[in-house]
């Protein structure tokens, strides 16, 4: 399955053009209605200046007489009038999508709480109590059909979380907490990508949504609930204490081991993930073992450093998070 | 003598030639260009400079373009693209749009009024002098790799102390400074000269429209540029000396910036636009032969365009979160600029109906102009929807847009200007066929390059990237707008060979070679350094198709010392006699101070320890008081 995946992790749909939500579908439609009105304004206003400048060219005859201005007064308050009508439409029409997409949510809508890091996303599911608390990085699951109300923060510099097919973007700014909500109607995976410029690595910080029927996703977030799997082989016991021996732990957290920092994502189930590096290479071992050795050569610029390891060592990391389903 | 109105004197006219000659001509030699007082001389080097500023900035759009060619392309790594696509717009906004028009107008206003100089012949050279040096600074420090990296927006918290540590945005604030000071500084010798400086009976109504849309821009760079100058300060100093006034963790607010920024880079827009409309009446009055339909509608909605300019900069952040009901009334007064941007259309569009209209090549550039600035338009109406905006906010959805305004509203119509008025400043005439070659290659190859950006945007595609993966589907589109950046660089290369063969083999132009009708055709091309050897009176508003022979003009007026006639602000009655400066270097020492001023400041507060005496200095030595005779001020008696 994650195979199948890998090549086209990025070809998710992240189109305005190709909504999945209402919220993106009214937009859609906005858009046909000018997309439409515009063209039809520019033809008009092209072939008017054309026929106007072809009607006596390099003609040498005796110019109009004022009489002939008459009707030239009333094509042009006409058509100021004909501009300010459709603006007003425009308008109105723009008023009725905005108000359709901010309604309340109403109460059963699933929180979420994403966070905007350079150059990666923290996700959050918070339940009553923190125990039951859910972290994770990069890929965001919904369930299909049930409002999702996502708390926008950042912890450094401003992001602006957009999955063009699902919603309209919304800032996420350091002291001033956002949030937006939509409702994803047929399941799949969508792209979404950092729109505010960010620094370095703006260009690769990328999420994946995953809208799955709401058993599924029930399933997958009693899943990423549970601590990490203890490892049972040898070989990952022994990534698992490479990991913890290393400089891994200064910035990463895996559930039920001692490493809990918060500086970087959350690993407690990486090998759930489809991608890593935010949204940049399939998660496959090939492409663990180049981000955990160089990182710098992939996302030139961020945070994580270079690792060295031996093979062997490297090895038994690599198996041990491929244990962290 | 007394100030005459109305008649020519009957005295030998190439004695008064040769006297005037004597007192306005600017010293020969190196001294002389770095003294120079001269609006034309001035205003030749700051349009050169800023066109050299428009081939650097074209440059690196060109680099940038050829990065994003092919996904994951690696010609440029992120910190080098940051550099390029910073320097790209700080150079295109900063030191080609806004200087470039502000330049024409001060080269152009003044003979279009019939004035001698401007207002303030000092402060204008140190005004180019500041700019140059801005310029200068910028590029230096990018060729030192200190290159601004954050954009030519640096929100912060991206471009404060603790995300962006370096001079980089240091030298972001610090030359944005020097550009706006040397904006202001134009927009109140242009505010002082149309209104004080205008020939005798060049009534307001009489203006020519350029002069009208100088005026307004004018008026919003004072209301605009003093936004940017404050916030760039206040940056520099959260950077230097530790405040907070946009950290959010010790109370100052990271949106303030955002607000501050664009209640100058909305009008900014609108800065460059307004004297492209302004040349655009020009053109077309001149090659349809007729008049510009419904000057009263025009003027009207320069001036609405203006003033509505400065209600529109919250549609930069409708992502932000700001409430939606505020919102609306930015979307509303957004799409409400629509109005008067339209009847400036259809009233050109009325007049070409009504004219003979002749296809030169300014001709073609303001045809490509309408064609482009339509698209700009109605995609500018589409982002002032916030829900829609919300979707295409900060994609290449918006770079399309705002390069169809941009290149198709200001460079086509400056571009135009430059073949219409290049006979004027140089006396020879630009190549026709080159011209149309020219045009093609740029209406075609910005076409290309800019039109499939909406479809990037609304695919997707953020701004700002300096790469893509493979995979999103982004490659196709991408590689074609490069293609079309290969044709606006052939464009542009033929457009220089045009000009430098031009100045030596073109046609001589003669004094009015289009047969238009304002009054800087009236003297010779190029002009003396005096403009018009008898200041003219104006009768109407086309005084040179209104009158036939000589105009008729003012006499009296010493010719052994430089003495300019001011008349009243809204009839232009004549009202006193000012006495201009002489050529002097303090207007070039002061701005060398204020330089040492603004870059040691970028290192250490010291720096105005240090900067503030000098140019205290400099001001001294420039205001120096020079005998009563110099400053005398001769009120007008009136004659009839």
């Amino acid at each position: 399955m994650r195979l199948a995946l890998a090549g086209s992790f990025v070809q998710q749909p992240h189109s305005v053009l190709n909504p999945a939500s209402p919220q993106a579908r009214l937009v859609d439609r906005l858009w046909d209605a000018m997309y439409v009105t515009s063209i039809v304004v520019f033809i008009l206003v092209v072939a008017a200046l054309l026929w106007a400048a072809f009607r006596h060219r390099d003609s040498l005859e005796q110019a109009d007489d004022p009489a002939q201005r008459r009707p030239l007064r009333t094509v042009v308050i006409l058509a100021t009038g004909l501009t300010a009508i459709i603006l007003f439409v425009f308008l109105i029409f723009d008023l009725s999508v905005g108000r359709a997409i901010t309604t309340n949510p109403g109460n059963d809508a699933l929180q979420i709480r994403v966070t905007g890091h350079q150059w990666w996303w923290e996700v959050q599911y918070r339940d009553s109590l923190p125990k039951d608390w859910v972290t994770t990085a990069n890929e965001i699951h919904i369930p299909v059909g049930r409002p999702v109300v996502f708390e926008l923060r950042s912890a450094d510099v401003i992001h602006s979380f957009w999955p063009p097919s699902l919603s309209p973007k919304r800032d996420q700014i350091p002291g001033n907490p956002n949030s937006l909500w939509f409702r994803a109607d047929s399941a799949g995976v969508y792209r979404g990508q950092c729109a505010e410029f960010c620094g370095y690595q703006h260009a690769k910080m990328a999420f994946l949504i995953v809208a799955e029927p709401p058993g599924e996703f029930a399933t997958w977030l009693a899943g990423q609930r549970d601590t990490a799997a203890t490892p049972t082989d040898a070989s990952a016991r022994r990534g698992k204490a490479v990991f913890l021996a290393s400089s891994c732990v200064m910035c990463h957290a895996i559930s039920g081991t001692p490493a809990g920092s918060r500086i970087g994502p959350d690993l407690t189930h990486l090998a759930s993930r489809r991608t890593i590096a935010a949204g940049t290479l399939p998660n496959t071992r090939g492409n663990l073992a180049g981000w955990i050795l160089d990182a710098q050569a992939i996302k030139p610029g961020v945070k994580m450093p270079p690792n060295r390891l031996s093979s062997a060592d490297l090895h038994a990391l690599l198996v041990y998070l491929e244990t962290l389903k | 003598m007394p100030i005459d109105v109305g008649r020519r004197p009957s005295v030998d006219h190439e004695s008064v030639r040769l006297r005037l000659e004597e007192t306005w001509h600017q010293p020969p030699g190196l001294w002389g260009w770095l003294t120079s007082v001269d609006h034309k001389s001035i205003g030749k080097r700051y349009i050169v400079t800023a066109m050299v500023f428009f081939l650097l900035g074209g440059l690196e759009a060109g680099v940038i373009r050829a990065q994003l060619a092919r996904p994951e392309n690696t010609l440029l790594g992120p910190d080098a693209y940051n550099q390029f696509f910073t320097m790209h717009g700080m150079t295109m906004m900063f030191l080609f749009a806004v200087p470039v028009v502000t330049a024409l107008g001060l080269y152009l206003v003044p003979l279009m009024i019939g004035a001698r100089n401007l207002a303030f012949p000092r402060l204008n050279a140190y005004g180019y002098w500041v700019y140059l040096a801005g310029g200068l600074f910028l590029y230096i420090s990018f060729f030192l790799n200190t290159g601004p990296d954050t954009g030519w927006f640096s929100y912060v918290p991206l471009a404060g102390p603790e995300f962006s540590p370096g001079k980089r945005v240091d030298v972001y604030a610090q030359s944005i400074t020097f550009t706006e000071i040397a904006a202001l500084v134009a927009a109140v010798e242009l505010i002082v000269t149309i209104f004080k400086n205008r020939a005798p009976g060049m009534t307001l109504n009489r203006m020519p429209l350029f002069v009208w849309a100088m005026l307004v821009q004018a008026f919003m760079v004072l209301f605009a540029m003093p936004w940017i100058a404050t916030v760039t300060q206040l940056l520099a100093m959260d950077r230097l000396v530790a405040t907070h006034f946009f950290n959010p963790a010790e109370g100052g607010d990271a949106l303030l910036w955002q607000h501050l920024f664009w209640f100058f880079g909305h009008p900014e827009v609108y800065i460059i636009l307004t004297p492209a409309l302004g040349f655009v009446s020009m053109i077309v009055t001149t090659f349809t032969r007729r008049p510009v339909y419904g000057y009263p509608a025009m003027v009207l909605s320069l001036l609405s365009i203006g003033f509505l300019s400065f209600g529109l900069w919250v549609h930069h952040m409708f992502a932000t979160g700001l409430p939606q009901l505020g919102q609306s009334f930015f979307t509303a007064a957004s799409m409400m600029i629509a109005i008067p941007s339209g009847i400036q259309i259809f009233c050109w569009i009325a007049t070409i109906w009504s004219g003979r209209p002749r296809f030169s090549v300014p001709f073609l550039f303001v045809l490509g102009f309408v064609v482009l600035f339509v698209i700009g338009g109605v995609t500018g109406v589409m982002v002032a929807s916030v829900s829609f905006d919300q979707q295409v906010h900060d994609t290449y959805f918006v770079v399309a847009h705002f390069h169809y305004v941009l290149v198709g509203g200001a460079v086509f119509p400056l571009l135009g200007a430059f073949y219409y008025w290049f006979p004027k400043v140089t006396g020879r005439m630009l190549d026709e066929r080159l011209g149309d070659w020219n045009f093609w290659l740029l209406f075609i190859g910005a076409n290309l390059t800019f039109f499939p950006m909406h479809q990037l945007g609304l695919e997707g595609m953020p701004r700002r990237v300096y790469t893509y993966l493979q995979g999103t589907g982004w490659g196709d589109l991408n590689l074609l707008a490069t293609i079309g950046a290969v044709l606006i660089v052939l464009g542009m290369v033929l457009f220089l060979v045009n000009v430098v063969m031009s100045l030596r083999r073109g046609a001589l132009a003669g004094d009015d070679p289009w047969g238009a009708d304002t009054l800087e055709w009236a003297t010779t091309s190029p002009p003396p350094p005096y403009n018009f050897a008898y200041i003219p009176v104006v009768e109407g508003r086309a005084p040179l198709w209104e009158q036939s022979g000589e105009l008729p003009a003012v006499a009296g007026l010493r010719t052994d010392v430089r003495d300019v006639l001011l008349t009243t602000m809204l009839d232009a009655e004549p009202d006193s006699v000012h006495r201009h400066p002489v050529p002097t270097i303090w207007p070039l020492l002061a701005a060398i101070a204020t330089t040492i001023l603004f870059v040691t400041l970028i290192f250490t507060p010291w720096g105005a320890v240090i900067g503030a005496p000098l140019l205290l200095l400099s001001l001294l030595g420039w205001g120096w008081p020079q005998g009563r005779e110099h400053h005398e001020e001769v009120m007008v008696e009136q004659q009839g």
